[in-house]
This record gives structure tokens, C-alpha cells and sequence, in this order.
């Protein structure tokens, strides 16, 4: 989110340098239930970003003194795989994966039913295979997705989304060069069904009118991947009717 | 609204789908009532039945009720009792008074260690969810052969069939002794080929036990069966 220098990244046609226009998005598909061992997973790609989530659970929460004896604790793991950048990156926690694990986390329990497993734990594992800017918003897609094919029951699936500002213009969906040289970027979590947002980050300055009109485009996106959730989720018990 | 599963209309729904209004209709399991709609919170089947709309989910935990036979592990020993792992989301326990043996205090390990696996009751859940087992009451023991298997929950009743007609048929196939625990955890005591056998019979039933085709399938099964094969 560097806004500075005089790179360019809209086209003198109005559209981006990938050719999309200001309110499209990067092509997504979601597949669930690709990982056997687990509980329930899903597999989100967004643009060139790959997300696999993994849910385990619910499950007795140890250690015991992370146990809330009104509802169960969701446990969040964030985390980029070395190869999933073009610069290998360091192994392991760090900042930035803590910080995505503890909104990622808060945001899943503002949907799930948490007070229906008491003293329980329910652990989210969210791998990033690949990245290219909105991995958040792709692994909370993909978090819910399994949320949802483990049985866990949820009020409404959420859906990770994200708008931006480069060179003054709210654009849908930031790519790699956009998130990085861009002048604001606006991940939020949307419950479609409800219009609820689950959670909100903003790098960088939107006026109300820019602020709006990049809301308006995450609703937008928000309905169309939440359809996408829906038909993976459908897809995988397709031929289920008897 | 469906008519649910066995009638015309069939619907898969997904967490905060709304199902149909709520007004004079009861909403049942996997589903909420908010602003007059109800909401299915769950992925799975919906489900009309005596006024009540739920939603059979396609995938779920299971939830421990008083009365459930299940088959559990033993997860830790104390001097006093056992925490067994009862396939949910909190451990069973079972204190040595509900044991099947009389146990001084502190000889629990004795009788029974991590990873033994026994035949145990739900004798109550509490408000918090506190599960206590028993072994005290017929046919409650500890299982020293056979192997266990894992079958979801939502399939057991297709496991089962109408009056257990369907394990029954499973059993005089594979010539082996079976005891389904409501917990998802199979018990299978017989010869390997049996065995063998019973656990292809129960991948095929959570693989396609809700399909039209189930009953062909499982009857070109049963044609493979070691004991129909040996005779």
C-alpha cells in the first residue's frame, strides 16, 4: 500500500492493467470438501490466490484453561506457505499471520453458533498455497466453506471480499501491483444472507463517498461469491436426491 | 416449504438460507426463526414433519444424550475414574462406582488403560454439557477383540435400516458379530474376510446409501460376501 512512486495502474481505456474493469473481479471458484481427514475443508481460488481450509471439531479444548464454559473457542490458524510468493518467505508464525488468525477468528464467531458446544474447541487451519493480494479475504471464504461442510452450525456463511483506491478511483478486488502501490485497501467480511459485516480493515484514506461507493462493491462481489459457496457446497452432494 | 425428504419436493440447503416464513410452524433442529423466516443454520436436508420444519444435516457432531449406547475410548485414568473420548465434542466420564468391577481407589489402571476401548451407556448430560457414562447394565463391557470403524453420524440410520433390518443383513453376510454405538464408532468382531467385507458394506453406505441405487448395490455386495462365497 505504497502510493507513491508513478506507477501505472489503470490503462489510458478506463480499465485495469489485467484488463478488468473498476467493479470486476478476479475469477473464483471453491471446491469443498477436498481434504478426507478433516472434519470439513474447502479450497478457494481468487484471481491467482489459493486458500485451503481445513476444520477439526468440535473437539475438548486443551489446554483447559482456554475453555469457556458458554460456548466453544474457535481456534485460527493463518498461514503462508514459503513457496506462496514469488520471494520465498520465512516459515512459521509471524505478525501478520497472527494478526489475520485473531480477525479471522473473531469474525467466524460472530456467525457460528458457538453456544451450542460449550467448553469446546472447533480449529480453523487456513493455508495460503499461493498469493496475490486479498489472501485474507480468500481464506475467510474458504474458512466458512468448511465451516459449513463440517456441519457446524452457522446463522449465515460469510464472505471475504475487498476494494481499493488506485490513483484516486475505487476499484473491486485489488490485484498484487494495485494492493502494493494502491492508496487504500478495504477487507471486509459480509454476511450475504443478512447484510451484516463481520469485519473491517482499512490500509489507508477513503472519503465517506469513496468509502461508500467501494462498500457498494463488496456488496456486490459478496453476492455473487456467496452463490459461487452455495453451488460448491450443493456440488458436493450433488446426486444426493433419492 | 418441502415436503421433505420422502416427499416430491427435495431441498439442500446452506447456513443462513431461508428455509420459508415462520408463522404458525415450529422450527425444529438446524434451523432458527429471525424476522418471521426460518433460517437453516446448518448444511443439509429440509425436513417438514408434524409442523416442524428442521434440517437433517448432511454432516454433524455427535451430541451425547441420556440413554445412547455408544462405544468409547479411554482417554486418560485417574485414581477414581476414567475420561473417555466418546467421538464429541467433550470427553465422556466414567467414575469407577458405574464401572462394571469392583475398583479400590487408585487401581483404575489396572482394569483399564488409554486406548482401551469398552461397550458404555450415556447415563447423563448436564446443562454444561457434563457427560457421565456407565458399564453398569446388561451386555456393558469392556471390547477386547475385533476392530472398531467409524461411520458419520447421519448415516447410522441407513446403516441401521427400517428395525435394523439393514445391519441385520450385514451381519449374516459377513458372519460377524456387529454393535453400533450411537456415536459414530462400529464395533466388528468376526474373521478378517468378515471384516474386510464390513467395512467395503460401510463405505458403500456413507458413499451411496442415500441413493436410489443403494439397495443394488448393497445386494451385489452381499453377493461377495465371505460367507456367501464360501458356501
Amino acid at each position: 500500500m505504497g502510493g507513491y512512486g508513478d506507477v501505472q495502474l489503470l490503462r489510458d481505456d478506463g480499465l485495469r492493467l489485467d484488463g478488468r474493469k473498476l467493479d470486476e473481479m478476479r475469477p473464483v471458484s471453491i471446491e469443498a470438501g477436498i481434504l478426507p481427514a478433516a472434519d470439513g475443508s474447502a479450497m478457494v481460488t481468487h484471481g491467482l490466490n489459493v486458500a485451503v481450509a481445513a476444520v477439526y471439531g468440535p473437539m475438548e479444548a486443551h489446554p483447559r484453561k482456554i475453555q469457556r464454559q458458554d460456548r466453544a473457542v474457535i481456534d485460527v490458524r493463518y498461514n503462508m506457505a514459503p513457496f506462496s510468493t514469488g520471494d520465498r518467505i520465512r516459515p512459521g508464525y509471524n505478525r501478520r499471520s497472527r494478526e489475520i488468525s485473531k480477525v479471522t477468528a473473531e469474525a467466524l464467531e460472530s456467525v457460528v453458533l458457538v453456544e451450542r458446544y460449550p467448553r469446546s474447541k472447533i480449529r480453523v487451519e487456513i493455508e495460503i498455497l499461493a498469493a496475490e493480494a486479498g489472501t485474507r479475504c480468500a481464506g475467510l471464504t474458504a474458512a466458512a466453506v468448511a465451516l459449513a461442510d463440517a456441519g457446524i452450525p452457522m446463522r449465515d456463511l460469510i464472505v471475504g471480499v475487498a476494494s481499493g483506491k488506485v490513483e484516486g478511483i475505487v476499484v473491486l478486488d485489488l490485484d498484487k501491483a494495485e494492493d502494493n502501490y494502491g492508496q487504500a485497501d478495504l477487507p471486509v467480511g459480509i454476511l450475504p444472507n443478512t447484510g451484516e459485516i463481520a469485519f473491517l480493515q482499512m490500509d489507508g484514506d477513503l472519503s465517506p463517498d469513496e468509502y461508500n461507493l467501494a462498500m457498494e462493491y463488496n456488496f456486490k462481489a459478496a453476492a455473487e461469491i456467496h452463490e459461487i459457496m452455495v453451488d460448491a457446497l450443493k456440488r458436493r452432494y450433488e446426486g444426493g436426491e433419492n | 416449504m418441502s415436503n421433505g425428504q420422502n416427499g416430491a419436493e427435495l431441498r439442500l440447503v446452506t447456513p443462513g438460507m431461508a428455509i420459508g416464513p415462520s408463522a404458525g410452524i415450529r422450527v425444529g433442529s438446524g434451523a432458527i426463526a429471525h424476522n418471521e423466516t426460518i433460517i437453516a443454520t446448518r448444511l443439509g436436508w429440509v425436513k417438514q414433519l408434524n409442523n416442524t420444519v428442521s434440517v437433517d444435516p448432511i454432516n454433524s457432531a455427535y451430541m451425547p444424550r441420556s440413554g445412547d449406547l455408544i462405544v468409547a475410548t479411554v482417554a486418560e485414568v485417574r485414581n477414581n475414574l476414567w475420561f473417555m473420548n466418546i467421538n464429541g465434542p467433550f470427553q465422556g466420564l466414567l467414575p469407577m462406582s458405574l464401572a462394571p468391577w469392583k475398583v479400590e481407589f487408585g487401581a483404575a489402571r489396572q482394569h483399564m488403560g488409554i486406548g482401551d476401548v469398552v461397550l458404555a451407556r450415556v447415563q447423563e448430560v448436564d446443562e454444561c454439557h457434563n457427560v457421565v457414562l456407565t458399564m453398569k447394565g446388561v451386555g456393558l463391557r469392556r471390547l477386547t477383540q475385533g476392530s472398531l470403524h467409524s461411520v458419520p453420524i447421519n448415516h447410522l440410520d441407513r446403516l441401521r435400516g427400517e428395525g435394523n433390518a439393514t445391519l441385520q443383513r450385514l451381519r449374516d453376510a459377513c458372519d460377524c458379530r456387529i454393535i453400533v454405538g450411537e456415536n459414530g464408532k462400529v464395533w466388528v468382531d468376526g474373521n478378517s474376510e468378515g471384516t474386510a467385507w464390513a467395512r467395503q458394506a460401510f463405505d458403500l453406505i456413507v458413499k451411496s446409501g442415500h441413493k436410489n441405487t443403494f439397495e443394488a448395490d448393497l445386494t451385489a455386495l452381499e453377493k461377495n460376501a465371505p460367507k456367501n462365497g464360501d458356501a
